[in-house]
């Protein structure tokens, strides 16, 4: 994506494993996203370990991050963290089936000072990682609800860069 | 894991490793030949590679066909690119933080910012390559049976000289780093096991070969290799003529020592380890090792690279029956594919390094154990834990995943 004179770069990433049932969240969003937001913004599909995240956020001022989460709460639950604010996890956790997880690269990466300017991370609530299954009904509607929220977070974004 | 003590001494150690279900070699019944590299690269995300690479030569070997020239030395390249990014992260990430007094990366980033900046870096070199070879990072997607879907421009390949050649040098610090860790005394007679070509470091082909005198074809693993089910864990336990043996870079670096490459010959005899390497503390440094040589061996194979004019030969499937090895960051990965005249898969076998280890592990923590029982509970899991992360294996991935158990035999 190139950058032009005052425009920060935006990039949304969907991290999770197709093959591991719920645990395919991040990714779906991610494809759907791809089609909702158009060429303008880079939609990327991380799979496998963590740290490959640390690579994908270099140079980019404004990551937007889609990832399963367990926190305890109803399945298809969506929540928004502003990583740029907040150091600690509290109850809601990155959830990865593999690896050195979201969570460990994003502190990794506080830790190196290499994190970017704005960090938006959007959890959706899972039930289950089993190999092999499908999303489950409740976790396919909080899809529908994490893109229409990054879809406005894009467009708020877009608009400060206009100012 | 669960230990058990008779009048303080230990009578047995049971390491109970809740693998997911063996669903891959089920889910390949009945699918097309053609499909089965993109399937077998999701079982691992951190060494897709391996189980493309032990795919395509089991059906290749099925089929009657053999791969020439610069195929054959782009998939030597591949599996440089997965060893120098799994290598990496385990030395830098995942290991280095047990000799230097961390919890994990995190924590020693904060101290050792230029060695963890560094091992990024290295994990990104091979993450480069895997992209340019592979076209996704991650899971590849242009390895088939018979070669690549396609191949890369002379000129792809060089733009990553540079950024290699910075790899290689921080590699040879890595192993000067590594080799300087102070390292428990702890000493084991194994049986080491690893394809053992004649004329190379190994990857993709070579008979197996055990430090105990083994020369067998891949095409033999079964009958000298046996896996089998022990009621306390869903991981399959592997022994060599009824013990267990040892798998991945030390038991590599023993059988082919010989056939390194220069830099990497050089830094290891620097380190004065010697062979055999019997103590499980210093795999990081023959794994660091590895690191340098698949450095160099990727920057010989990009200098001599010649485009082919096909990217995969042509292949015409046949009913039989396909064995191969290679050798996967963690060890040797042997697979077994029966085909029908079609190119349906009838039946799949993996046996993956980690569940090799497996038994090896559990001798190493029935002899480490005794050091460690009058510590808390917790100290002496985080003990045991250190002995498992030098094996590399899948489930070292999670900083803290031991649970301990210690109860007093009953007879």
């Amino acid at each position: 994506m190139t950058k032009r004179a005052g425009m920060e770069t935006i990039r949304v990433i969907g991290v999770g494993n197709a093959w591991r049932g719920d645990d395919a969240v991040g990714l779906q969003a991610a494809c759907r996203l791809r089609e909702r937001l158009g060429p303008s913004v880079e939609v990327i599909e991380a799979e496998g370990d963590g740290l490959a995240l640390l690579n994908l956020m270099e140079g980019i001022d404004h990551v937007i991050l889609i990832d399963a989460a367990k926190g305890g709460g109803r399945p298809g639950t969506t929540v928004r963290l502003d990583l740029s604010m907040e150091s600690r996890w509290g109850t809601v956790v990155p959830c990865s089936t593999h690896a050195i997880g979201v969570a460990d690269a994003i502190d990794l990466a506080r830790a190196l000072g290499r994190l970017p300017k704005r960090i938006i991370l959007y959890g959706i609530e899972i039930e289950s990682v089993e190999s092999g299954a499908s999303l489950s009904e409740p976790v396919r509607e909080g899809i529908d609800a994490v893109v229409e929220q990054v879809h406005q977070e894009v467009e708020r974004s877009r608009c400060m860069n206009c100012i | 894991m669960r230990v058990t003590v008779k009048d303080g001494e230990v009578r047995d150690v049971e390491l109970r490793i809740f693998e997911p279900p063996r669903y891959f070699e089920a889910f390949l019944v009945g699918r097309h030949y053609a499909e089965v590299p993109d399937i077998v690269a999701r079982i691992c995300g951190i060494c897709p590679v391996a189980y493309q690479m032990s795919a395509v030569h089991a059906l290749e070997q099925a089929f009657g066909i053999l791969v020439p020239g610069p195929i054959r030395d782009l998939r030597r390249l591949l599996y440089c690119a997965e060893w120098i990014e799994s290598h990496a992260l385990h030395v830098y990430m995942l290991h280095a933080p047990d000799f230097l007094g961390y919890d994990g990366a995190i924590d020693m980033a904060k101290d050792h910012r230029d060695a963890v900046t560094r091992g990024l870096r290295l994990k990104r070199a091979g993450n480069r390559l895997l992209a340019l070879l592979g076209g996704r990072s991650v899971h590849p997607v242009s390895v088939k049976v018979g070669g690549f879907s396609r191949v890369p421009t002379r000129h792809e390949l060089q733009g990553l000289t540079d950024e290699l050649l910075w790899a290689r040098d921080a590699a040879i610090e890595t192993v000067q780093w590594v080799a300087g860790f102070e390292k428990p005394a702890f000493r084991q007679d194994y049986t080491f096991a690893a394809l053992a070509p004649e004329d190379e470091y190994p990857f993709n082909e070579g008979p197996i070969r055990s430090s105990r005198g083994l020369h067998i074809e891949a095409c033999d693993f079964e009958h000298h290799f046996t896996e089998s089910q022990v009621p306390y864990s869903t991981a399959l336990h592997s022994t060599l003529n009824g013990a267990s043996y040892l798998v991945g870079p030390a038991a590599r670096l023993h059988l082919n020592a010989s056939r390194l490459s220069p830099l990497a010959k050089h830094a290891w005899e620097e380190t004065s380890l010697g062979l055999p390497v019997f103590n499980p503390f210093n795999t990081i440094v023959a794994r660091s090792v590895e690191i340098l040589f698949a450095l160099e061996e990727a920057l010989r194979v990009i200098q001599a690279y010649e485009m082919p004019r096909s990217p995969s030969v042509s292949v015409t499937p046949r009913a039989g029956v396909g064995m191969a090895c290679t050798e996967a960051p963690r060890g040797m990965l042997y697979h077994r594919y029966a085909v029908d005249e079609q190119g349906t898969i009838r039946e799949a076998k993996i046996i993956p390094p980690t569940s090799q280890n497996q038994r090896r592990i559990e001798d190493d923590l029935r002899a480490f154990v005794p050091q460690v029982l009058n510590l808390s509970t917790k100290e002496a899991a985080l003990a045991c834990e250190r002995v498992i992360r030098c094996y590399d294996p899948c489930i070292s991935c999670a900083t803290h995943f031991l649970r301990l158990e210690v109860c007093e035999a009953t007879t």
